[in-house]
């Protein structure tokens, strides 16, 4: 508690993290309060093809699309699909990943190594072409855009926590802890994964980011949730045909997409500072 | 010799490796709901002739069968044919690669002319206004979804400006093709307009490309730089008394590439991912443009075909960038 407390302060303290925190705030803030926010709250589900691509104004803040559907209201509603995707997808692979990542760099056996080399099989290929193609054949709907995710996101956890138990080992309150009789699944859990959250909590930062831009990519290929869902992705690629005259169509889901991505990476980036001192920022890798 | 020990080491890894991919691939292409045969044949097909056509096709046979089928052609050079078109589809691949090798190769030369000078003047200045803004730049590049960024440049300097053509590779007849890549090609042959037509064409989608990947390049060079000009021989040139660009343009900088180097290799791998998305939105008749077409009409061999070239790429460059980083500092052979 102590130690989550100081973490929120230094955060207030490095003013572009606090940037990114609010803006996740934001998202949040927006995603629960959708139905009371949106100024046409119906509009997810109503078409008024009267008012069929009308710029933005006083009434449609941010326009309206193809079927008369304020955009303002389904980009609302859309930060909940986000929030669900990201979540439960990092969730997962931060329940699959850190086990294998624990268990792979604790012992040093075959087994490990077939652990590592199957998640290095998963590493081998862009993250968004398997997505793609796993998002594909299982067809084109929300849940399967999560499983797609979070069967390519795992390995990056397995492989931030492997190399972080490889070099605990070599501590000496480690090795006391062996010879004082604990058993590994004791030294595991009350000693080796404690110092390893720092890079976990980071990594799910960065993490949450990153997967809301491959859902983001997978929605504009037309593979995440059938329409009306005011998915934002879906909503950049149902623009094109009406580009460039309905400009706000397009405009203004990316520019959601890009404050919210911003704002993990924002967190991400302080949080590496304030937690891992010893990495400076900008030394930031991709993924 | 111990490098080269090491480089044969990461080679018989490669072999698992890509095994271990394509049957990952495999079973995943297989578990589908939906009967690729019956999509194939048709709605009209009567029940016996979409199993005429299954037997084929060869998905009749069990799973290990096919697998070992598959694994025969691919020995072979052979990906199996396209569900639709009935073309070979190793033969497509190979007549779209040069596509998305210019447009990868052009983005890769947008991401070093630009990124490293970027990264080094961001270290000089550090704190500075312009350093300030190189980073909110930088930090966009990894938030912003490449495909709205093309969308929008195209809105601005196509659609708005009519600066540069929309989408699409080339107006009118490209150059006698010797690689393949138009604007290279053009230049070889001397044909100075085709390569404008060619160069134009290829402007947006390669900043597109770029930008996400110039990020990174801008921030580990920033980084490298600043890392080395507080190490002790920088501090001793200044006593000398070197002129201040000497010290950090031929000393520092050479010294901070060796991490730069490494990005560089695996900023490949990440920008023909990127051609997926890219190819799409700008037209582009790549590799990335066929797995997408391919996804669309379920072609489950095409997308096989396109998965297990992409893995391979993208194994192949990480292992060249291991090796080579072996080469380049000895101390992670340790």
């Amino acid at each position: 508690m102590k130690t989550s407390l100081f973490v929120l302060r230094k955060l207030m303290e490095d003013r572009v993290a606090f940037l990114g925190l609010l803006l996740i705030l934001g998202l949040v803030f927006c995603a629960v309060f959708a139905p009371w926010l949106a100024t046409y709250p119906g509009d997810v589900w109503d078409l008024h093809p009267v008012n069929r691509l009308l710029p933005p104004d006083g009434q449609f803040l941010f326009g309206t699309d193809r079927m008369g559907s304020d955009i303002y209201s389904r980009i609302l509603f859309g930060a909940r699909i986000t929030i669900l995707v990201a979540v439960i997808a990092v969730g997962a692979s931060l329940i699959i990943g850190v086990p294998i990542g624990l268990v792979a760099g604790y012992y040093h056996n075959w087994f490990s190594d077939l652990l590592m080399r199957v998640s290095d099989i998963f590493l081998a290929v862009p993250q968004v072409v398997l997505a793609i193609a796993i998002a594909q054949t299982l067809g084109p709907s929300l849940p399967n855009v999560i499983l797609a995710l979070s069967v390519t996101y795992w390995p990056w956890f397995t492989r931030l926590v492997y190399a972080e138990t490889r070099s605990l080992q070599n501590e000496i309150f480690i090795e006391s802890s062996i010879a004082l009789g604990a058993s590994p699944w004791r030294v595991i859990v009350y000693h080796i994964l404690p110092n390893v959250s720092s890079p976990i909590i980071v990594r799910t930062s960065i993490g949450m980011g990153f997967t809301i831009l491959t859902a983001a990519t997978l929605g504009f290929l037309g593979l995440g949730a059938p329409p009306p869902t005011p998915e934002w992705g879906r909503m950049i690629s149902e623009s094109r045909e009406y580009l460039p005259q309905a400009w706000w169509y397009a405009a203004a889901p990316g520019m959601a997409i890009f404050l919210v991505v911003m704002g993990f990476n924002l967190l991400g980036d302080g949080l590496r500072d304030i937690l891992d001192p010893r990495i400076r920022r900008g030394q930031k890798d991709d993924g | 010799m111990k490098q080269l020990v090491l480089a044969f080491k990461r080679l018989l890894w490669f072999i698992p490796t890509v095994v271990g991919l394509i049957v990952i691939v495999f079973i995943i292409s297989r578990i589908i709901p939906a009967d690729p045969v019956a999509l194939v044949a048709g709605e009209t097909a009567t029940p016996a002739q979409v199993e005429v056509l299954r037997a084929k096709l060869g998905l009749d046979k069990p799973l290990p069968i096919q697998l070992l089928k598959y694994f025969q052609g691919l020995l072979q050079g052979d990906m199996g044919r396209s569900l639709y078109t009935t073309r070979a589809i190793s033969a497509d691949l190979l007549h779209r690669l040069p596509a998305t090798i210019e447009l990868t190769l052009a983005a890769m030369l947008v991401t070093i002319v630009l990124g490293i000078p970027l990264g080094v003047i961001s270290a000089i200045r550090r704190n500075s206004w312009l350093d300030h803004v190189l980073r909110v730049i930088t930090v966009s590049g990894l938030a912003i979804a490449s495909f709205w960024l093309g969308i929008m440049l195209q809105l601005l300097f196509a659609m708005r400006l009519g600066a540069l053509p929309l989408a699409g590779r080339m107006a009118g007849f490209p150059p006698d093709d010797i690689t393949g890549m138009y604007t290279l090609d053009a230049l070889l042959t001397g044909e100075l307009g085709i390569f404008a037509v060619a160069a134009s064409h290829l402007t947006l989608p390669a900043l597109t490309l770029a930008f996400p990947a110039l990020a990174t390049v801008v921030r580990f060079t920033r980084a490298g730089v600043l890392d080395v000009a507080q190490s002790n021989f920088v501090l001793y040139e200044r006593a000398m008394g070197f002129p201040a660009p000497v010290i950090v343009w031929k000393y520092v900088l050479r010294n901070a590439l060796i991490s730069t180097v490494t990005q560089i290799g695996l900023l490949f791998g990440i920008l023909l991912a990127g051609t997926v998305v890219i190819e799409t939105v700008f037209d582009w008749p790549g590799i990335g443009n066929y797995a997408v077409n391919s996804i669309i009409m379920s072609d489950y061999n095409a997308i096989m075909g396109f998965t297990i070239w992409a893995g391979v790429i993208f194994i192949v460059v990480n292992l060249a960038v291991d090796i080579v980083q072996t080469f380049i500092d000895p101390r992670e052979t340790a």
